[in-house]
């Protein structure tokens, strides 16, 4: 399984405003390999953002060298990138970015309408079956309202899944949850890695996060400070086991 | 990219912001309705008033006196007599294009028939204009030439005078009705007419002997009017040309002075009308245009703000693959649907409206194919134009950008 997904040499990402340059990215280089789950970690404007989105063909390196899936991504034009975000990628943000008012099984076929190869029948079952992956298959026909925060970061995970990407790419996926249900999330994408194969960059602040992980990239000044496997990987599912359990209020009724 | 799946996406946005897209098209769908329906009734009524003088027979031609100026001062028509027997006479010398001529000479005035009452219009004339109006005697018969040389008391009534002289039903024929104390005896009542172009009832009125009218009512020995009629239709140009060199003549009118008549034909005054009311569909189209116009405004204006609310989501699509194209796409298509959906609710709002004119206040209306299919493309040219900047605008955006929008 040491195939690499993701080769980066010497990438340089800068930033002018008004004549200053800012080293968003500095000299950049490693590799991730299909099946890896890596968290990127780093205080505040070290940086990883920027290579999230170099690593989702969002943005492009000012110099240096991306290859994806071994494919040299500055050959690439526009049009081709998004091909490419559609269907080797799936991005899940902070802040979910799901459509409002639009059911949550709409918002996870949302990908395949951009794709030529589904027919109405095929991308109807496949946001079912991304749904069920993410164990929402009883509210599919919930709009995001009536969701809760975690439920809606549920489905903008069956959204990235939908399409059979090869990478999972998440920017603080966890950034606006509270800590069990930062949990239950891992759990998921846990599962994704281990039983689907998917590989994982996922990007956050929190250092407990990145246990469930197999390897951490440490960012500092656009510069990789740090490099390593995790030799103690966690399992979200026990953790979840660990917590003492939700206090449910006392009711009358008996 | 499948257009099935942009018309998907398109018809999914529109929906999910259902009262903005209607607001959006209530503009185009006004603005589509008052095109047809203004059109239809500036063309019904053009229809109306071609049909209407062309049924008061197309190859009349009609003789006023007009006011001369004199000293700056125009005179009033009434008191210029300038039509006399005279004319009638040199019209009568061997006209090449003319066929019936008559004088008219009219006093209004009450008529009465016992206890029944009606003001109304006495016209005399010669029995020829009944020929040069076209106008048939559905009872009796018409009055003669000898009528006219003695200035005989008898008359033809029109449908208006019968209906309020003899509302029991009796017939007419041969009673006596009073106009200015002389006593009528009715000979005949001619066929309904209806409403001329300006709305007159046509109907209500009294004809009898010129002479009669000139030496009993008004005491009077000139003309009011003088009605022709050319041999043919065609001929009617001639005929006027004709008529009014008689008329030169006849008056002694010296080279290079104004005419003291007018001689004016059905045809001129059918393509008068018929000018003026296109003049009027094209104001009318003109109008209705505008407010398409404003309703395309529409369109872009809320294309804009919807670009700008809805620049995260213009992010999110381009980050799970839509290119700049689809993007594109899909913002005008969107602005398409809007307006061809608003155009087909115009169209039917449109023909709904000029119906119902129709029904409840009579106007005439004439929906053509090409007022409809005219407005349905403005409508999509609309759409298209309008749809674009703001679309273009939305496929440009840099989805890094566009995902950090707040
Ligand atoms: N579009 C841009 N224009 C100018 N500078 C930028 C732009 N995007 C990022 N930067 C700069 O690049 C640096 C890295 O930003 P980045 O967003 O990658 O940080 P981050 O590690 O994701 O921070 P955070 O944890 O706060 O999200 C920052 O100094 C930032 O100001
Ligand atoms: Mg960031």
């Amino acid at each position: 399984m040491n195939e690499s997904i993701v080769d980066i040499k010497n990438l340089k990402r800068q930033f002018s405003i008004g004549g200053e340059v800012v080293h968003a990215l500095n000299n950049v280089s490693f590799s991730i390999q299909k099946g890896e789950f890596i968290t990127i970690m780093g205080s505040s404007g070290s940086g990883k953002t920027t290579l999230l989105n170099i690593l989702g063909c969002l943005d492009k390196p000012s110099s240096g060298e991306y290859l994806l899936d071994g494919i040299n991504m500055s050959d690439l034009s526009k049009t081709a990138l998004a091909e490419l975000r559609n269907t080797k990628l799936g991005f899940v943000f902070q802040s979910y970015n799901l459509l409002a008012r639009t059911s949550a099984i709409e918002n996870v076929e949302l990908p395949l309408l951009y794709n030529n190869k589904f027919s109405t029948k095929e991308r109807k079952e496949k946001a079912i079956q991304a749904l069920e992956a993410v164990k929402l298959s009883d509210r599919m026909y919930h709009l995001p309202s009536q969701l809760s925060g975690g439920q809606q970061q549920r489905v903008a995970i069956a959204r990235a899944l939908v399409n059979d990407p090869v990478m999972i790419l998440a920017d603080e996926a966890t950034g606006n949850l509270d800590s069990r249900t930062s949990y239950e999330i891992m759990m998921l994408i846990q599962d994704l890695n281990n039983e689907q194969g998917k590989t994982i960059v996922f990007v956050t602040h929190e250092p407990d996060i990145a246990n469930f992980s197999k390897r951490t990239i440490t960012l500092k000044d656009g510069k990789i400070i740090k490099d390593l496997i995790n030799p103690t990987i966690q399992s979200a599912r026990e953790v979840l086991k660990k917590l003492p359990p939700v206090i449910e209020p006392v009711t009358a009724s008996t | 990219m499948k257009l099935t799946n942009l018309f998907r996406i398109a018809w999914r946005a529109i929906f999910r912001n259902k009262m903005r897209s209607f607001l959006t098209m209530l503009g185009i769908i006004i603005g589509v309705a008052a095109v047809i329906s203004m059109i239809a009734i500036g063309q019904g009524s053009k229809q109306s008033i071609q049909s209407q003088i062309a049924g008061m027979g197309s190859n009349m031609i009609t003789i006023r006196p007009i006011s001369n100026v004199m000293g700056g001062v125009h005179v009033d028509n009434a008191s210029v007599q300038s039509l006399t027997e005279d004319d009638i006479l040199a019209l009568k010398k061997q006209p090449e294009y003319l066929k019936d001529i008559s004088p008219s000479v009219s006093a209004r005035g009450q008529v009465i028939n016992g206890s029944f009452n009606w003001n109304t219009t006495m016209q005399g004339v010669y029995p020829e204009f009944l020929t040069i109006r076209s106008w048939l005697v559905q009872d009796g018969s018409p009055f003669t030439t000898r009528d006219v040389k003695s200035a005989a008391k008898v008359c033809l009534i029109g449908q208006t005078i019968l209906t309020n002289l003899f509302p029991d039903g009796d017939s007419p024929l041969g009673k006596n009705i009073r106009f200015k104390n002389i006593p009528f005896k009715i000979i005949g009542v001619l066929a309904k007419k209806g409403e001329n172009t300006f709305g007159q009832d046509q109907d209500d009125v009294i004809l009898t002997p010129v002479s009669t009218v000139q030496k009993r009512i008004l005491a009077i020995t000139t003309y009011q009017n003088i009605f022709l009629s050319a041999i043919n239709e065609e001929s009617t140009e001639n005929a006027s040309l004709e008529v009014q060199q008689i008329m030169r003549k006849s008056h002694n009118l010296p080279v290079g002075t104004d005419d003291d008549f007018s001689v004016r034909t059905q045809a001129e005054l059918i393509s008068t009308f018929t000018a003026t009311s296109s003049i009027l569909t094209i104001l009318l189209a003109v109008i209705a245009g505008i407010s398409l116009l404003v309703g395309g405004i529409g369109i872009m204006n809320i294309m804009y703000v919807s670009v700008t609310e809805r620049t995260k989501e213009i992010g999110l699509r381009m980050s799970i693959g839509a290119s700049g194209a689809d993007i594109l796409w899909q913002f005008l298509i969107e602005a398409i649907v809007i307006s061809i959906t608003g155009g087909i609710l115009g169209v039917i709002f449109g023909i709904t409206t000029t119906k119902l004119v129709t029904y409840f206040i009579h106007w005439p209306t004439l929906i053509t194919t090409s007022s409809v299919v005219l407005s349905f493309m403005v409508c999509f040219v609309t759409g298209v134009f309008f749809g674009y900047y703001p679309a273009l605008k939305a496929s440009r955006l840099d989805p890094i950008e566009a995902l950090r929008y707040e």
